[in-house]
């Protein structure tokens, strides 16, 4: 009888979405730490707003957590280094076709902590979004977004909840279902702390219907004795695609619909991702910044796909290296999942902060083919957002840039979900971004 | 490791169907009813029907070539289009008759507005006017079930009671090649239903309105919807995907429209069919329906008005 009051049920399902293959084989593997590189190359900016900072010069002696760049603006997150060692070099690679300031440290493989590193001490509401600036914390679903912002509750939206996202809805990646097994006890003591420091009356862990195991987990968590005014639930959400997208998960968990433009405290909502919950409270109790990253390595090149914590600044050879190699034949790797993902474009690549997952795939067996849109309408069936991606298309494709306000196209959130499920084998969420850049253009 | 990675815009994986599968799919679904028809009506059917195909798919490959488009004849689109055609033909109509529609249909209807996903009209239910206005007589000279006889009437226009419910479920009556057991051709439509290659709103509402509409004007509806080309065309022609509504909702507005043009030609008009006018009249319609029909995005937020930014 209580177990039923302790699981919610969604409040609010979206239209559409896509029911994607899971292919979460790695989702009762232990976690495998890699340790540490020769070389760990640092970008400064990963994460969405300004680039920090370095503060150290070359040949500088740092450790395991030293700062080694300062936040660049009120939009951005210190970084810290990843390994025991020295700087070797600042200067700018061309990642992923943009040129960024790379902190290279030479490792001397002793992975030695930084002496100065301490317990943070959390006394007010703000001391919280302090810490996740201190830590470096930063979106870890994917997004990147610094978490100290969304952390600021501001008095004139006051939160009323506080959402869990466990969802991880993409294919393959299964980094937050080992972040709950293997780091329950950050994940249930963090749940508690923040709750009593936000003040947030109501906490809502959402996790995908189909990962029972972890339920399990985030069931006890929620009906742990700490949970007095039985204010802490968890919520069972349909194993959909894109299930675990903010506005998506605020509607399932709340019934509440984010509008464009708005923040999830406008609807008195955060969420935050349960790894990004547990990293935060790791800082809070042992002063280790963000300096390293659990990522799912699997795809259809990789023999033996594991989950790794690697050390942020890992070059993406490196890691690829450490799980066992790839296929020769593999043709394509991605940061992040294959709905979401981006392609890597050169070898500079390394692990990032806000990366959950590389996924090495090997050339589609049969190649598909392209047809003219035949107006089948799964595309804004699949949609999330409620739009209508062949309309955009065409309008797209007829040079019709004034029609593209009226069609909507700022709602998209690129989820993927209509090139996914277009039988033409239309690039549709490439035409999405491409209409937005164009509405951009037209309206400067 | 390749040394030549691939670049590409997410997402990286997708869906196995392909238009090519979708189309093999509709011709699945509509094999039960054409192999009745062949049986029903012997081998004339079977010549009428291979006619119809080969035409229609020879006119797109020999358009394709005249104005250099690339070869669309893989997508199978031409197949089903000369299949449909053919099932909506009686098996007497002369075989070169059976050839102009195909060629109306793939070129004038399908071809000449853009191919695929272009025409504003259903390229079958269009060749088939097309025949019925230039050739009446020859269209409308019907077989009887297994048997050389000639006659000239369908159901719909012999005195009620001439066929019971039964022989007009199963199919044993005159009538078009492809139209005349509706018990299979709902085979098929519950068959693209699984398969969600159709969504079940068009033929539901398309039928149901001309069952509601027979039913108040004292009519026996249940004979009015077996007879005629009404499931055939419900099942597969209306849910043709260019020329229907995208949502739910437009499809709907569509579906009962074709069921009261339907109604409407059947019971007062010369005509004694009318899903053939009824489905083009409201493929006519589409853009308008789908202009009325389309669903605010989630959380939407009206746009403010320019004065208003300055005001």
């Amino acid at each position: 009888m209580e177990k039923k009051e302790k699981i919610l049920r969604p409040k609010g399902r979206i239209h559409g979405g896509a029911s994607l293959p899971h292919l979460k084989g790695t989702a009762e593997s232990e976690t495998v730490i890699m340790p540490a590189p020769a070389v760990v190359r640092i970008p400064v900016l990963q994460h969405i707003g300004a680039p920090s900072r370095p503060v150290v010069k070359k040949d500088d002696k740092v450790f395991v957590g030293t700062l080694i760049a300062e936040s660049g603006g009120i939009v951005g997150a210190p970084i810290h280094s990843s390994v025991s060692g020295t700087v070797k070099e600042i200067s700018y690679f061309d990642i992923n076709g943009k040129p960024t300031q790379c902190i290279v440290i030479e490792s001397d493989g002793t992975m030695e902590k930084d002496p100065s590193l301490k317990p943070f001490t959390v006394k007010s509401r703000e001391d919280i979004s302090a810490a996740a600036n201190r830590c470096g914390l930063v979106g870890l679903g994917g997004a990147g977004f610094p978490a100290k912002i969304k952390l600021t509750i501001k008095d004139e939206t006051p939160i009323d909840t506080l959402i869990i996202n466990g969802a991880e809805c993409e294919p393959y990646i299964t980094s937050d279902y080992r972040e709950c097994t293997e780091g329950y006890n950050d994940v249930m003591d963090g749940v508690y702390f923040l709750k009593e420091k936000l003040q947030i009356p109501n906490v809502i862990i959402c996790i995908e219907s189909n990962k029972s195991k972890a339920i399990e987990k985030l069931y006890s968590i929620a009906s742990d004795k700490r949970d007095k005014g039985d204010s802490v639930k968890l919520m069972k959400l349909p194993t959909s695609y894109p299930q675990g997208a903010e506005k998506v998960i605020i509607y399932s968990a709340t019934g509440r619909k984010v509008p464009l433009g708005k923040l999830p405290s406008d609807v008195g909502c955060i969420v935050m991702n349960i790894t990004s919950l547990a990293t935060l409270y790791r800082f809070i109790k042992t002063g280790m910044p963000l300096v390293s990253k659990r990522l799912t390595v699997d795809g259809t090149a990789v023999s033996t796909p594991k989950n790794v914590i690697a050390p942020i600044g890992t070059s993406i050879k490196d890691l690829l290296e450490f799980v066992g190699g790839v296929s020769q034949d593999a043709a394509e790797i991605i940061y992040g999942g294959p709905m979401m993902g981006i392609d890597i474009c050169n070898e500079n690549a390394v692990v990032e902060k806000r990366n959950n997952a590389i996924t090495v795939m090997l050339n589609p067996e049969k190649a598909d083919t392209l047809t003219p849109c035949i107006r089948c309408g799964r595309c804004a069936r699949a949609c999330p957002m409620d739009l209508y991606p062949a309309t955009v298309e065409s309008v797209i494709n007829h040079g019709l840039t004034e029609k593209l306000a009226a069609l909507n196209i700022n709602y998209c959130m690129e989820c993927g979900s209509c090139s996914y499920i277009c039988p033409a084998k239309r690039p549709l969420t490439q035409v999405m971004r491409l209409a937005k850049a164009e509405l951009r253009r037209v309206a400067k | 490791m390749n040394d030549v990675l691939k670049v590409s815009s997410s997402p990286h994986i997708r869906h196995i169907d392909t238009t090519r599968g979708i189309m093999a799919d509709v011709i699945i679904a509509l094999m039960p009813a054409a192999i009745y028809g062949c049986i029903l009506f012997g081998w004339r059917s079977v010549a009428v029907l291979l006619t119809c195909v080969i035409f229609a798919v020879l006119s797109e490959f020999i358009w394709n070539k005249l104005v250099k488009k690339p070869g669309s004849i893989g997508d199978f689109s031409a197949v089903v289009t000369g299949l449909l055609l053919g099932m909506n033909l009686s098996s007497q109509i002369p075989l070169w008759m059976a050839a102009i529609g195909s060629i109306v249909a793939i070129i004038v209807v399908k071809q000449m507005f853009g191919g695929i996903g272009c025409n504003f009209a259903n390229p079958a239910i269009a060749a088939r006017i097309v025949l019925l206005v230039s050739f009446p007589s020859a269209m409308t000279k019907y077989a009887e079930p297994i048997s050389d006889v000639l006659t000239s009437a369908t159901p719909l226009v012999t005195e009620a009671g001439t066929y019971s419910i039964k022989s007009l479920f199963f199919g044993m009556h005159s009538g078009c090649i492809g139209e005349t057991s509706a018990f299979l051709l709902l085979v098929g439509g519950l068959y693209l239903v699984v398969r969600k290659i159709i969504s079940p709103v068009v033929p539901v509402c398309f039928v149901g309105t001309v069952a509601i509409l027979t039913l108040i004007s004292g009519g026996d509806s249940l004979s009015s919807i077996l007879s005629g080309g009404l499931m055939l065309g419900a099942i597969f022609m209306a849910t043709d995907y260019t020329t229907s509504p995208t949502t739910s909702a437009g499809k709907a507005v569509f579906a009962v429209g074709c069921g009261l043009i339907t109604f409407v030609i059947r019971q007062f008009g010369s005509l004694p069919e009318g899903v053939s006018y009824a489905i083009l009249l409201m493929n006519i319609l589409v853009p308008y329906i789908n202009r009325f029909t389309l669903s605010k995005p989630f959380g939407f937020v009206k746009p403010l008005k320019e004065g208003k930014k300055n005001g």
